[in-house]
């Protein structure tokens, strides 16, 4: 290692530089690449979005990077301001030393705009930029009763925000004649205005600050306006603006913009080529953006082309192409989104709004003469945001009047959403996108996500994929093959046939008899799933653990950081008092996080796995059993109190749901089952967003299938009407073990129904009216389930050779010292590991 | 997605434990002078790797379903992490999904019914 390693320097630590250390490091590790971050301010860097919540109770941890972890990715902080930078001989002076660099990257960020009023500077006025800043303000509040932010922008109200959570009476001032002049129009303005003045909030438009007031002490006493009128404040934030920091890269001869900023290409390169900038300080085709997605997309571009010039990375080079400044936001617990065209400028479009003065929604889209959305403004409402802005970018032409975009949807309504739908919001891949990868030679999704990105994220649109991939490999005419993977060739439903009709029992057999080498992650669980569905034989037996996903093997759900969930079973969401001081006591005794379930139950997490067996022994004596939350099967069943308790309640839905959920118990299924039932219509189970749910009536129960929340939402539909409790069980038996056979891997009930010829007509056909003459089997198979369950916990905390597997290490009784918590709302968490993860887009939502 | 930043400084040879303590197909976890060394009996082999899994940080890979894969007509051994399902070739250590980044991996053999790992000689 003779050759010397570049040396790329980072001046300024806000979250873009930040995200540009995590963006280098991706590419290039430190014997690659020495890193210097220059971080004036004392913190380094943390989550400068959502500032206002470092006066919530308890306070969050804002910080997005520590030194430990910046140790360890080999990441060098020098702490101080940088003074100079010299282009010829490629130096930077800071804090009494001088840094040599081969690459230097500007991320100075902004600072707050200040207006040149009298008084600006007494005791009592701030600006809102930095955790400092929020220090200083706090402490001034203690002696105040009330405060005024100048600027009634975006950051205004986030300031006032701030000050109303210091119980301050706040008031907001702002020049033009509504709030947040630069996304609303006046409609919009007003709508937000009566929603915050409802909040107790004083809201002063269309006003001029002459000079803030001052005490003999030189003291803020308040603000003087143009025209005499006057407003008391103890205490004023400026809040007016930012204006980028380019006074070092100036002072070194670097172009900068005339009203300030760094000049960039579209590689994100200053005026030398060995300089970069990124994020507020940054000038780009005569703008400067001040949020912080746009900002992460600069570090993305100014880091590849970096790592290119340095001989470290042979991709194309990057480009920045400007950004969408569409926004969405909560101010103040109002949201309020804005994107495209917002105020209607293009010359002949046409503004379709709504306004609600009650409930203080605005809404309004505006419409090309050709029938395109061009863009809109929504105020108090944003649930249409997502599907509004894929109208807009993708110009869609309408096929529906554009008021009916911004009614509220009438129930069961459809929704109008664009022709190339967003499929992956993580990497913001398109349809388009997919099916020009798919065009191109893409068969697998192993391949869609290598040249799109798509499902390298939080992978939830995977499914996504896989259903365009064989939609659209149909379409193109090409063999569609559902093969479960390259070891078997076979769809899950044909190698489920296989299995029962020829009896296998084991892996081992299945993969003489219909596969090939030596498995996988697709085919174990697979085969694993449809060996316990059929046989119900314990799945961490000898036989059939290396099947299984470590969820089941361990009989708990994996979390991030290695350690496992612990889920008892809580049937209907029914506990007696005694039940919850016993899982309350296993949760201190083991020191485990608790969290209250959308399922009705409680989650105790952080259990190292070798604590697994001995909280279960003291769980199963306490008298719970395995809740499955580990396993594609029956997770719960919700239920509200029914007519028991209820005024409004029909039926006893607790009691069904207790019923339902203990005969359903352990059901192994291509994917996870839930279940809700409620006792009359008003349907507190939420029991039609579920796998199968069950309504009361005034004669009976009606059952409806299908449904679904998640990733594609999707009301259950109606199987049947009034029925016995005894006729809803011989329904969903058939129900269950229907879609069991015949459904695909990983496949749930909503897309199984859709999937299925003739649908719900056809399901009706097969489990009521018996048209292919498998009642009796699938009868018979539910009641072998039912006959032979038992609790798998209770089974492997009495087998020695099952506990064995537990341990953490098979040489020694240490534990896992790669497991660290921080102490958070006064229980564990994992700690934030040391190392880099993508993190998610801060600053839009 | 983080390359590799942690140094794994070699490990002597060691007993591990008995081959019939690892189910077949499955992994178990070592710790050896500090290091937690994932070792799986595989298709009638024995194989060892780093436990840690780069894309996520955690100590995991032991716990990770193993299998087989086919690339260019040549069939090998691989497993893949229980978190996110990245894979890695289990004789080389590299990811399948992206080449920069690896696992490290160690030697083994079986003496005797029982199991030894270390560094590469």
């Amino acid at each position: 290692m003779s050759i010397p390693i570049p040396h790329l320097v980072i001046v300024g630590n806000g979250m873009v530089g930040h995200r540009l250390t995590e963006q280098l490091r991706q590419h290039a590790g430190p014997d690659a690449l020495r890193l210097t971050v220059i971080s004036e301010e004392r913190r380094l860097a943390y989550d400068r979005v959502h500032l206002s919540s470092h006066f919530d109770d308890p306070r969050p941890d804002l910080s997005l990077a520590t030194e430990g972890g910046y140790r360890e990715a080999g990441v060098a902080v020098v702490q101080g301001r940088a003074d100079a930078v010299n282009l010829t001989e490629k130096t930077v002076q800071v804090a009494g030393q001088t840094l040599a660099y081969d690459a230097l990257v500007f991320a100075t960020g902004s600072f707050p705009f200040v207006p040149p009023v009298s008084g600006k500077d007494a005791r009592g006025c701030f600006v809102y930029r930095t955790l400092d800043d929020l220090d200083a303000i706090r402490d001034a509040a203690r002696g105040a009763r009330s405060g005024a932010v100048i600027g009634g922008g975006l950051l205004g109200l986030e300031a006032a925000g701030a000050l109303r959570k210091l119980g301050l009476d706040t008031h907001v001032v702002e020049f033009a004649p509504h709030l947040m002049p630069a996304q609303l129009d006046a409609e919009g303005g007003s709508a937000l205005r009566r929603t915050i003045e409802g909040m107790g909030i004083g809201v002063h438009v269309g006003r001029s600050t002459q000079q803030v007031s001052v005490d003999r002490d030189g003291r803020v006493t308040g603000l003087d306006f143009e025209g005499g009128t006057r407003l008391d404040a103890d205490l004023v934030v400026f809040s007016a603006g930012i204006r980028p920091r380019d006074d070092l890269a100036r002072a070194a001869g670097l172009s900068v913009g005339e009203r300030g900023g760094i000049l960039i290409d579209d590689a994100c390169r200053t005026s030398d080529p060995h300089v970069y900038a990124v994020g507020e300080c940054a000038l780009y085709d005569g703008r400067v953006y001040g949020l912080v997605a746009p900002g992460y997309q600069m570090a993305k571009v100014a880091a590849v082309n970096a790592l290119r010039d340095l001989g470290l990375l042979d991709t194309p080079p990057a480009h920045f192409r400007g950004a969408d400044l569409s926004t969405k936001l909560k101010l103040l617990g109002v949201e309020v989104g804005s994107f495209g065209d917002a105020k209607g400028v293009t010359p002949g479009a046409r503004s379709v709004s709504l306004s609600d003065n009650v409930r203080g929604t605005y809404s309004k889209v505006v419409v090309s003469e050709d029938g395109r959305v061009l863009g809109g403004l929504l105020v108090g409402d944003t649930a249409r945001y997502a599907d509004l802005l894929d109208l807009t970018m993708t110009g869609t032409p309408l096929s529906v009047p554009p008021e009916t975009l911004i009614v509220p949807p009438l129930p069961g309504g459809a929704v109008m959403t664009s022709a190339d739908a967003l499929l992956c919001s993580c990497e913001n891949v398109r349809e388009s996108a997919l099916c020009a990868a798919i065009a191109e030679g893409a068969r697998d999704v192993a391949s869609l996500k290598k040249c799109t990105g798509a499902g390298t994220g939080c992978g939830g649109c995977v499914p996504s994929l896989h259903g365009l991939l064989q939609t659209e490999l149909r379409r193109l005419g090409e063999t569609v093959t559902n093969h479960l993977c390259e070891h078997y060739p076979y769809s899950r439903q044909e190698l489920f046939d296989l299995i029962r009709v020829r009896g296998h029992a084991t892996w081992d057999e299945v993969l003489a008899a219909h596969g090939s080498g030596l498995g996988c992650e697709i085919c174990k669980p697979a085969v694993g799933s449809i060996l316990a569905s059929l046989h119900n034989e314990l799945v961490v037996a000898p036989q059939h653990a290396p099947l299984q996903d470590t969820n089941d093997a361990f009989l708990a759900n994996i979390q991030k950081n290695g350690t496992y969930s612990v889920m008892p079973r809580v049937p209907g969401g029914e506990i007696t008092a005694e039940g919850l001081i016993a899982i309350g006591a296993v949760a201190k005794r083991y020191g485990l996080y608790c969290k209250i379930t959308g399922g009705q139950r409680i989650d105790l997490l952080g259990a190292h796995r070798d604590d697994l067996p001995a909280i279960w022994e003291d769980l199963i004596a306490a008298g719970f059993e395995s809740g499955h939350a580990y396993g594609k099967s029956l997770r719960t069943v919700k239920s509200c109190v029914g007519s028991t308790w209820c005024r409004y309640g029909v039926q006893d839905s607790t009691s069904l749901a207790v019923r339902l959920e203990l005969r359903y118990r352990g059901l192994r299924s291509p994917h996870k089952l839930k279940s809700g039932v409620s006792g009359c219509t008003r349907e507190c189970a939420e029991a039609r967003s579920k796998d199968f749910g069950i309504i009361a009536t005034e004669r009976g129960w009606n059952v409806y299938v299908g449904g679904n929340g998640g990733v594609t939402p999707k009301h259950a539909l109606l199987l049947a009407s009034d029925l016995s409790e005894d006729e809803v069980i011989t329904l969903l038996d058939r129900y269950l073990m229907f879609y069991v056979r015949t459904a695909d891997r990983l496949q749930r009930t909503s897309t199984w129904l859709e999937n299925l010829d003739g649908g719900l007509e056809y399901l009706r056909s097969v489990i009521i009216d018996d048209r292919l003459g498998i009642c009796a089997e699938l009868d018979a198979e539910m009641a072998r389930h039912i006959g032979t369950y038992r609790d798998e916990w209770a089974a492997a905390v009495s087998d020695p050779a099952i506990r064995a597997r537990f341990r953490t290490f098979v040489n020694t009784d240490a534990r896992d010292d790669g497991v660290q918590w921080v102490d958070e709302r006064g229980q564990i968490r994992p700690a934030d590991h040391p190392h880099f993860y993508p993190l998610p887009m801060l600053g839009g939502d | 997605m983080t390359t590799a930043l942690t140094i794994h400084p070699p490990i002597p040879w060691t007993r591990v434990c008995a081959l019939e303590d690892i189910l077949p197909g499955t992994g178990v976890c070592a710790l050896i002078q500090g290091q937690q060394v994932a070792v799986f009996r595989v298709g009638g082999r024995v194989y060892a790797t780093g436990n840690r899994d780069p894309y996520t940080g955690a100590n995991v890979l032991s716990r990770g379903l193993t299998g087989s894969y086919t690339a260019g007509g040549v069939t090998r051994v691989k497993v893949a992490s229980p978190l996110l399902k990245h894979a890695f070739d289990l004789e080389s250590g590299l990811s399948l999904d992206d080449p920069r980044v690896s696992v490290p991996v160690y030697a083994t053999r079986t003496e005797g019914g029982d199991v030894w790992t270390g560094s590469p000689a």
